[in-house]
């Protein structure tokens, strides 16, 4: 990983487009924010390390009238190829850049570590650690533990579309058959203690909609379901009732289309496990569809086609 | 009876339990690794290290409460006659809030002014706040983005407890603010604190010292033309992503939003918190909407804080910089220093892009 060519390319990009998307240092040492580079002397503070985690695509669809640049992950660009197939943006406006990537860092999992102790600093070594200072001391700890949960499984650490790659492509070791099988393992629980723990994890919620704003294929935006009047479909009380309402509408609009960026986890202030519940949606339509969200711009997602035959739905033969 | 008290660390759960004995107890509690207000009870563990999550706020001000019900009654004889009952009523049982931080009590100091010292005081939220009594704990050391000394507060401030705790290595100190909190002195776990109170105003000076102040000039000074500039916003807030996390989690945040939640002929008027981050907030009936994009209703948030509640309130500043709103933002927008940017800038604190790559 090298930051210096992420800022090169960024560089011989920069002048046919408006603004590229990147990452640059946040508010504390582990802590890194998106930035949006337009002229060249802002090229310095752009940062590539594992604390880029957040799927910068979101910002896509709602800047597509111009033209844009984008550092993108190979998680990152299945949400590109979701938009393609969505029609969402157009392809000639972007000019991605790709980055393999050998893992990103959990936030919220480096914090658990450290006791949530005010971070210091940050460092990492050449062994696939994350040093971590805090005024208690020094905390070192493997990205392999301290990924996000996607990473564990990752099939595409190398973008799947881009118009510049920056260094080697790097191919998955992770098996295939592991991506949905911590969705089988908790459906392996029984249905009592599956309503238990979303009852405990979904009571948590303070439907600030940051789940919904972070999530890159929520494209309703500003008619969302959730706050409309017309049609009321959701109160604004705050009962259980009403969250698992929202997370639900949330996730089947998602069904074949949540590209699995982990977002809607990262960015919850409450630290409810939200997209295990996506999760087990793209399990089913990878059962019954065979299809796969964003790896493929040609394919057509599940829910944009009726087709009679389907094979793997029975009521269909009858 | 002496004027300060002295709580073991070991007794902290009995002096919690006999707290509850005429009250409901709202604790900072652990759910997996999530500080919440919650009400106490022995199962729970209670998580003093560090602040929650969520401010208390939701204890005396809730995220969505009822109003008045009402029902629609058809007259039996003519059913062209319709009348309405109303049924209003305020649950406002004796609470305490324990462990809240001298920043999410600076909150409800906040509250006060719009819901209470006023022409038209909210009886709801007075009730409440009146029945309810505020033990606070001060900090011993700031947390990530916290910045309470550069908006008139500290991590030792008093201001809208009635009882303070602070930390010492085998106890708490209890220092009394209002009668209400002096009559917690009375509990069977309290020790006299006056030989211990200089040990507790050195950890309090020494947590006052560490807390960064993010604005070059000291306090946040706006000027009106950055302020005013849409290009200002459109810079600094490209990334918001427009979502409530900033809102909901903030102890100064008070707006609502008031609606009737109905089915067949009867129903409840409720007020639930509202975000001005949301494009709803000032969605008006014609489908106009004065703040259609994210900078204008940023720059509201902003303003609301340090323009237009300072000028209604004698300079009183409506940001008890708590941090939440920086430490939860999905995206690590971060209100210290757009505010200090529209000061004109300068030197800020250290931000820490200092990630060592490569």
């Amino acid at each position: 990983m090298s930051t210096e060519k992420v800022k090169e390319a960024i560089a011989k990009i920069l002048p046919d487009v408006e603004t590229v998307i990147c990452w640059q240092g946040g508010f504390d040492a582990v802590h890194a924010t998106p930035c949006f580079i337009t002229k060249p002397d802002e090229i310095d503070k752009v940062i590539w390390n594992p604390l880029c985690a957040q799927n910068l695509t979101s910002y896509l669809p709602s800047l597509n009238k111009k033209k844009v640049g984008i550092v993108v992950k190979g998680c990152d660009s299945r949400t590109i190829i979701q938009y393609l197939q969505e029609g969402l943006i157009d392809r000639e406006k972007v000019v991605i850049i790709g980055v393999p990537c050998t893992g990103v860092v959990s936030v919220k999992k480096v914090l658990k570590e450290i006791g949530h102790q005010p971070v210091a600093d940050v460092a990492f070594d050449n062994n696939g650690n994350i040093v971590v200072k805090t005024s208690k001391g020094e905390k070192t700890l493997a990205i392999a533990d301290a990924c996000p949960d996607k990473c564990a499984t990752c099939q595409y650490p190398t973008p799947l579309v881009y118009d510049h790659l920056v260094g080697d492509p790097i191919t998955s070791d992770k098996p295939k058959e592991s991506v949905y099988q911590d969705v089988r393992e908790f459906e392996a629980k029984t249905l009592e203690e599956r309503k238990a723990y979303w009852e405990k994890e979904l009571g948590r919620c303070i439907r600030c909609y940051a789940c919904r704003n972070a999530c890159p294929m929520c494209i309703c935006q500003d008619s969302c379901i959730a706050e409309t009047r017309e049609p009321h479909w959701i109160s604004q009380k705050l009962s259980l009732q009403e969250k698992f309402m929202f997370h639900m509408i949330h996730a089947l609009h998602l069904a074949g289309r949540c590209v699995e960026c982990g977002e809607c986890d990262r960015v919850c202030p409450m630290d409810i496990p939200v997209s295990k519940i996506k999760k087990k949606i793209n399990a089913e339509m990878k059962e019954l569809f065979n299809y796969e969200t964003g790896v493929n711009p040609d394919d057509r997602p599940p829910m944009f086609t009726f087709n009679v035959d389907e094979v793997k739905i029975k009521e269909h033969k009858i | 009876m002496p004027d300060t008290g002295y709580l073991p660390k070991g007794k902290i759960k009995d002096f919690i339990k006999e707290l509850a004995k005429d009250a409901i107890v709202y604790a900072p509690v652990l759910e997996g690794e999530t500080v919440v207000f919650g009400p106490f009870s022995e199962e729970q563990e209670l998580c003093l290290e560090r602040p929650a999550n969520t401010p208390p706020k939701s204890v005396i001000y809730p995220q969505s409460e009822t109003l008045f019900t009402f029902e629609h009654k058809k007259d039996p004889e003519d059913h062209q006659k319709m009348s309405v009952e109303l049924k209003a009523g305020i649950d406002a049982p004796g609470t305490v809030i324990f462990g809240a931080r001298p920043c999410d009590a600076k909150g409800f100091i906040i509250y006060d002014r719009v819901f209470i010292n006023t022409d038209t005081p909210d009886p709801y939220y007075m009730k409440r706040r009146e029945n309810t009594l505020i033990v606070t704990l001060s900090c011993t050391a700031p947390f990530s983005g916290c910045f309470c000394v550069a908006v008139g507060g500290s991590p030792a401030s008093k201001e809208g407890a009635d009882a303070m705790l602070t930390e010492l290595p085998d106890g708490y100190l209890i220092e009394p603010v209002t009668e209400k909190g002096k009559a917690i002195l009375n509990k069977p776990m309290i020790e006299d604190g006056s030989s211990r109170l200089k040990d507790a105003q050195q950890v309090q000076q020494k947590a006052h010292e560490a807390v960064k102040n993010p604005f070059a000039k000291g306090r946040p000074e706006i000027s009106p033309e950055l302020f005013d500039a849409d290009s200002f916003w459109e810079q600094a807030l490209s990334k918001c992503v427009s979502c409530g996390a900033c809102t909901y989690l903030c102890p100064t945040c008070y707006c609502f939003n008031i609606t009737d939640e109905q089915t067949f002929g009867k129903g409840e008027r409720i007020r639930s918190w509202d975000a001005c981050m949301f494009f709803h907030f000032t969605l008006e009936a014609s489908t106009h909407n004065p703040r259609p994009t994210k900078f204008q209703r940023f720059k509201n948030r902003v303003g609301h804080k340090f323009v237009y509640y300072p000028e209604k309130y004698d300079g009183a500043i409506a940001c008890c910089g708590c941090g939440r709103c920086i430490r939860y933002c999905p995206v690590s927008v971060d209100i210290s220093e757009i505010v200090n940017d529209l000061g004109g800038g300068g030197q800020k604190q250290q931000t820490a892009g200092s990630a060592k790559n490569d």
